[in-house]
């Protein structure tokens, strides 16, 4: 048996995605206020938030903040309201400049680059969607969407196209000469969506940006930007305060309280490994079963043991797994790899006692993670 | 007197105005200083007025000149143009009609090219600086104290440097107007532009707009409501300050008020008055319906 590794974790192969660029954020400290220099000493020693704020008036942002955000990938950056999500965000595109630290994308510091390369560094490798849509009210959505390549120079003979493209892909064919007023707030976000794919951008920026739609309305949008994603590999920054977003849609999570990263992961590493009691709390009422996938649970094979019939892939998440067995009427499975490769077995009463688990309460399988 | 000041000394009493031969020696010190230096440029001053003078004179003769036909057509298709409403073209029409028919149609041509000309020029000044000033929160703060001062200054009291340096005439007329006018414009095209959502500037930001882009795209279109107020509110003050322009040498309806005031002509009175009217509501109406046809798409467009 060429599977008696230990399994997790199961679904980071991310180098499969190679050859791009990330984005490095290294030391991250903003400062709000008239001096922030002033006072960057002082927070670097251990001055918190609410002192500079009581005793000088100015208020910290953002605290010695270091995230790697892999290429191709969605990495969601979680935190309550402001908690400095998007000021976070805005030093990505520059939009907001650090007291200290770095952005580091393709070898470049975006902090110390020159009006002109910055503006050059937005219109070509980046592109954002906003919480409040940002649209423009006096153009159509066609319009709307071609505004990014407008900015670039682009004739309208090219980016209409284009344009026309994107409207279709976010399922907006025949609004094309809608005015956004005429449109309700999921539509008006597809065109958000639209503008921002039309740049033809790595990188997307999403600033809670299904924040202000409807249950129903977000999860519909959660699902196109999935679909699109499946195809094409950018590297997204997604804001949300939701956790089931956050879940949901990441890749890689990150979350942040007052300012600081309290942990990053996977999903799965922080409902089942919440790096301290603020993260238990916030993961406590998740739905662990729609979370954690099968080849977490999944137990290695032992020698001469003999394999189940019945096959699940790893990377299904316990619910869809428990449905799956139940339907079959099996009570043991193998668990398969991306590749088809044996990761292992996995019982229903695994299944039943990880979706139950407390996450402060390891046990069974789950103390091998 | 002793007996009004409740025994108080004399200087707690009188306030201690500065010497009579003081106040007057500086009086004169300023105002023979001021004249000397206008003398000294004058021919500075002569050079620019000139080419002015000679276009508004060309300008009213256009107005006041030409057939009363084809001037009221063009205005006609100048209303419909910017109200697209054919009310507003039907009232124009009764109105102008009604002023050539009590005698006034010279008289208000040569108004209606001053108020164009002046609104067109408070304008042109008025947009840049109200531009500058929502960029820069320091210009802002002088610009504003600057416009206070000259609202609320009574017009007659600048009337009086504008003449010593450009004497009377057409000239000192309009800039007398175009200093009246230009406030509101400087002031709602400031207040348009830092009232744009402030996501939608960062949305135009973030696609890597230049700071001209960003005007062109988003400032000015989103905040063309508010600048059509302003340039609503500079036809209007351009309007009532043409009655007091005229003291200094503008023609037309203002000089007519002017002089009905003096002989206590009643009717003739009224009758530029309700010409001035006329042509105000026309100018309001015009202009508003013009403000309302570019929000059209524009409803839910920020909440
Ligand atoms: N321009 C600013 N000036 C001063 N404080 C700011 C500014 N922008 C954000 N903040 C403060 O920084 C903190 C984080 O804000 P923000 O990034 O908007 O949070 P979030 O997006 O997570 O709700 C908040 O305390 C907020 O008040
Ligand atoms: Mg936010």
């Amino acid at each position: 048996m060429t599977e008696a590794t230990p399994i997790l974790p199961v679904e980071d192969d991310d180098e499969a995605v190679t050859g791009r660029s990330g984005i490095e954020i290294r030391n991250l400290y903003k400062i709000f206020g008239p001096e922030p220099e002033r006072y960057i000493a002082a927070v670097k020693a251990g001055l918190t938030k609410t002192d500079l704020n009581r005793k000088h008036g100015h208020v910290l942002g953002l605290t010695d903040i270091s995230l790697s955000i892999p290429p191709g990938r969605i990495t969601v950056i979680m935190g309550l309201s402001g908690s400095g999500k998007s000021t976070l965000i805005r030093h990505i595109n520059g939009l907001i400049a650090p007291t200290t630290g770095e952005v580091i994308h393709d070898g470049a510091d975006v902090c110390r680059m020159t009006p002109a390369e910055l503006r050059d560094f937005r219109r070509h490798k980046t592109a954002m969607v906003f919480q409040k849509f940002a649209l423009l009210p006096h153009r159509t959505v066609l319009e709307n969407t071609c505004y990014g390549l407008d900015i670039q120079g682009v004739p309208r003979r090219d980016s209409e196209p284009v344009a026309r493209h994107w409207i279709v892909r976010v399922g907006l064919k025949g609004y094309e000469g809608s005015y956004p007023s005429q449109l309700s707030g999921g539509m008006q976000q597809r065109v958000g969506l639209a503008r921002a794919l039309a740049n033809d951008a790595d990188i997307l920026l999403m600033d809670e940006a299904f924040s202000a739609l409807d249950p129903l309305i977000r999860l519909d949008m959660q699902a196109i930007l999935l679909e699109l994603q499946s195809e094409l590999h950018k590297t997204i920054v997604f804001i949300t305060h939701d956790l089931d977003e956050a879940l949901r849609l990441g890749d890689r999570i990150a979350i942040l309280r007052d300012g600081r990263l309290e942990q990053v992961g996977t999903g799965q590493d922080i409902v089942l490994r919440p790096a301290n009691d603020y993260i238990a709390a916030f993961v406590r009422e998740v739905n662990r079963a729609r979370v954690i996938r099968a080849a977490t649970v999944a137990r290695p094979v032992a020698a001469g043991e003999e394999l189940p019939q019945f096959s699940v892939p790893g990377t299904e998440v316990l619910e869809t797994v428990a449905r799956h067995m139940t339907t079959a009427g099996v009570n043991h499975a193998r668990v398969l790899g991306r590749q088809g490769q044996l990761r292992g077995t996995i019982a229903i009463s695994d299944v039943l006692t990880a979706m139950v688990t407390p996450a402060t309460a390891p046990a069974g399988p789950l103390a091998k993670g | 007197m002793a007996s009004d000041c409740w025994s108080l000394p004399e200087t707690l009493c009188r306030f201690p105005a500065m010497e009579a031969k003081t106040l007057r020696l500086m009086r004169k010190t300023i105002d023979d200083g001021f004249r000397d230096i206008v003398r000294s440029w004058a021919d500075t001053i002569d050079a620019a007025t000139v080419p002015l003078q000679m276009f508004l004179n060309a300008l009213e003769r256009a107005f006041a000149g030409s057939p009363w036909v084809l001037v009221l057509a063009v205005l006609l298709a100048a209303v419909w143009a910017t109200s697209r409403s054919w009310k507003i073209v039907l009232g124009t029409a009764i109105a102008l009609c009604l002023i050539g028919w009590v005698g006034l149609w010279q008289d208000t041509m040569v108004t209606l090219a001053m108020v164009s000309f002046c609104t067109v020029v408070a304008v042109i000044i008025g947009l840049p600086i109200g531009i500058a000033a929502a960029r820069s929160d320091r210009l802002q703060r002088i610009v504003s104290p600057v416009l206070d001062v000259m609202q609320t200054l009574p017009s007659f009291v600048y009337l009086i440097p504008v003449v010593v340096i450009f004497g009377i005439g057409k000239v000192p007329g309009m800039i007398a107007v175009v200093i009246y006018a230009v406030p509101p414009m400087i002031r709602l095209t400031n207040l348009g532009i830092r009232l744009v959502d402030r996501e939608v500037t960062e949305a135009a930001e973030a696609f890597g707009s230049s700071a001209r882009q960003k005007l062109w795209n988003v400032q000015l279109p989103l905040a063309l409501p508010t600048i059509m107020t302003g340039v609503n509110q500079t036809i209007m003050m351009s309007l009532s300050m043409v009655v007091v322009a005229s003291m200094v040498g503008v023609g037309g309806l203002g000089k007519n008020v002017l002089q009905a005031i003096n002989n206590q002509f009643f009717t003739v009175g009224f009758l530029n008055g309700f010409a001035l009217v006329a042509i105000a509501i026309v100018f309001d109406r015009s202009s508003q319906a013009f403000g309302l046809r570019l929000q059209k798409h524009r409803e839910a467009g920020h909440d």
